[in-house]
């Protein structure tokens, strides 16, 4: 392709915030983790390369725990907000009809656009000690002493379940929109019964929205911070506050930023793995959501 | 199928009832005449409000000086980010849909990427980054350089590096609907470069300017991750939220979460007026 130069120019000048952004603020720092992460100290302010940082996270066992521990919670908090999301998108997308179903969506998506620790603090509220269920349960006799229901892994999956699910409602629903009911009825015609219909018709042509939402919901619950802390409390033990300890607490950035690929590595193997597993490319699972 | 059972309904209601159960107690808390914020319920009151502290010990959001001036942070942080998101989002946007150039495809997948990458990964990593940048130039050029440290500055970019995605993606896809046969009879009716632009294809990308701005300016309100790493001794709304909660807060905390919600709300219907209007 010839270029005038002035075209040339343009095309630079149009380029330069794309190349200034991803540089500066995404792929350079990234580099720059990357290269401390396998820096180990060897004398006070001397640093050497050395992959110390990573043996100390498969040696010392409250980081691999804990690393594993996100990881599979993460999974079943995925698994969760799909089951409890899929029948309310299904009502959204395939039921409700007009100005009910404009209104649905809409409640859906007004918690969501409310702070994080807003809706955590309500959870808070509700779940402690001296909370809103704790006092509902003793004025009606149920318990005679405060009932204590934050700071266990329930609370913490409960809070991510919650956070997740518009996350995974909205793709759904945009995906159970395009079913067509002629080919739902055929399966009734067919002598299929609902659960049939609905294992062999409705859910394979949700696949794309499902996987599409529990991408987003695992990224989401992997690298989430607020909630696991604030619900869980000292049992929260979730990696980014690892990472957290690591930077801020204790100031030892090459063992933080080891935590931080590891975190990255977690979440982009999962992202790719579902992928691969259903075909599907990123930019139009990005555009489901 | 079309035929919900009452099993389906009730749960239905069940699931919004959930949904709306803790932004309710919140609220409603706002104006427990307590100095905790849990029941029993003790009576209205605006105290947490506008009190000045002599009825529970401490004062009301409004006349707070903490959360005032973390509202006030907040706002240095969002005004900047959405500004700043919306003219680079504007470029970036035209480069997606007019430039032709090898490695395109290349950039576009790249302007993806930050949505896939954990946001305290996001905020270490430019963390790292910039301080190494400023002991580099401090040895240098031998002067103090504050804002590549923790900092509100510093805020401003971490929020900028995937929040320009957002608004880039916004932009685009309503520059792609764009008729550009109608730049064309601009152009044949005599305008110039910038007057066709002015009069012709920012009026038609309008819309999702502010769309888009907005969507910036709620997504840095709330921004917890990635502002968490990189903050300095001036905290935003979240990081001051986040410490009260930790500590055991007042119900002031009720009565500022009560104003987000307000403000969200208000957001929320300026922009779904505007994505109307898109229609």
């Amino acid at each position: 392709m010839t270029m005038r130069p002035a075209q040339r120019l343009a095309l630079f000048l149009l380029l330069a915030p794309a190349i200034l952004w991803l540089g500066l603020l995404i792929v350079l720092p990234h580099v720059e983790i990357l290269i401390l992460s396998f820096s180990e100290r060897v004398a006070p302010r001397v640093y050497a390369f050395g992959v110390g940082n990573y043996l100390e996270f498969f040696t010392e066992p409250l980081y691999w725990r804990t690393f594993a521990r996100t990881a599979f919670m993460s999974i079943l908090v995925t698994a969760l907000t799909l089951v409890l999301a899929f029948p309310i998108a299904l009502y959204i997308a395939r039921v409700a009809q007009g100005r009910l179903k404009a209104m649905l969506l809409l409640l859906c998506l007004l918690p969501f656009w409310v702070s994080e620790l807003v809706r955590t603090l309500g959870w808070m509220m509700l779940l402690r000690e001296t909370g809103v269920i704790s006092y509902a349960l003793r004025s009606v006799g149920l318990a005679n002493q405060p009932v204590e229901l934050l700071y266990n892994d329930g609370a913490v999956i409960l809070g991510l379940v919650y956070g997740g699910l518009l996350f995974m409602i909205v793709p759904l629903a945009n995906a159970l929109e395009s079913l067509e009911p002629a080919v739902v009825e055929a399966g009734y015609d067919l002598g299929g019964s609902r659960w049939t219909v609905l294992r062999r018709i409705v859910i394979p042509h949700a696949m794309p929205g499902i996987v599409a939402g529990c991408i987003i919901v695992f990224m989401l619950t992997v690298g989430n911070f607020a909630t696991p802390v604030l619900l869980g409390g000292k049992n929260g033990l979730w990696f980014t506050e690892q990472i957290y300890a690591q930077f801020i607490t204790r100031f030892n950035w090459p063992q933080g930023a080891a935590f931080g690929m590891l975190l990255l590595l977690l979440s982009s193997a999962i992202v790719w793995l579902g992928l691969r597993l259903t075909g599907q490319s990123l930019g139009t699972t990005l555009k489901q959501a | 199928m079309n035929r919900p059972s009452l099993a389906w309904k009730l749960y239905i209601a069940a699931f919004y009832l959930f949904l709306f159960a803790p932004l309710m107690i919140v609220a409603i808390f706002a104006f427990n005449a307590s100095p905790f914020p849990s029941p029993p319920w003790r009576g209205f009151a605006l105290e947490w409000f506008t009190g000045s502290g002599t009825v529970f010990g401490k004062p009301g959001v409004l006349v707070d000086p903490i959360w005032l001036s973390s509202i006030g942070n907040s706002f240095k942080v969002a005004i900047p980010v959405a500004l700043l998101a919306v003219l680079l989002g504007t470029v970036n946007a035209w480069v997606l849909e007019r430039a032709e150039f090898r490695g395109k495809t290349f950039l576009a997948m790249m302007m993806l990427w930050p949505l896939v990458i954990p946001g305290v990964v996001l905020g270490i990593s430019i963390l790292a980054f910039f301080s190494r940048l400023a002991n580099g130039l401090e040895d240098w050029l031998q002067t103090d350089l504050d804002f590549l440290r923790p900092g509100l500055g510093l805020v401003v970019l971490g929020q900028l590096s995937f929040i320009l995605t957002i608004t880039t993606l916004i932009i685009a896809a309503r520059l792609r609907k764009f008729d550009r046969s109608l730049e064309e009879a601009a152009f044949d009716l005599g305008a110039t470069r910038m007057r066709v632009l002015r009069t012709v294809t920012l009026p038609f990308l309008w819309p999702a300017l502010i769309g888009a701005g907005l969507v910036a300016l709620l997504m840095s309100f709330e921004n917890f991750n990635t502002t968490l790493m990189l903050v300095g001794s001036e905290a935003p709304l979240p990081i001051t939220m986040y410490g009260q909660m930790r500590e055991g807060a007042s119900p002031a905390i009720n009565a500022v979460s009560l104003l987000l919600m307000l403000g969200v709300g208000g957001i929320a219907g300026v922009f779904a007026l505007t994505s109307k209007a898109e229609r």
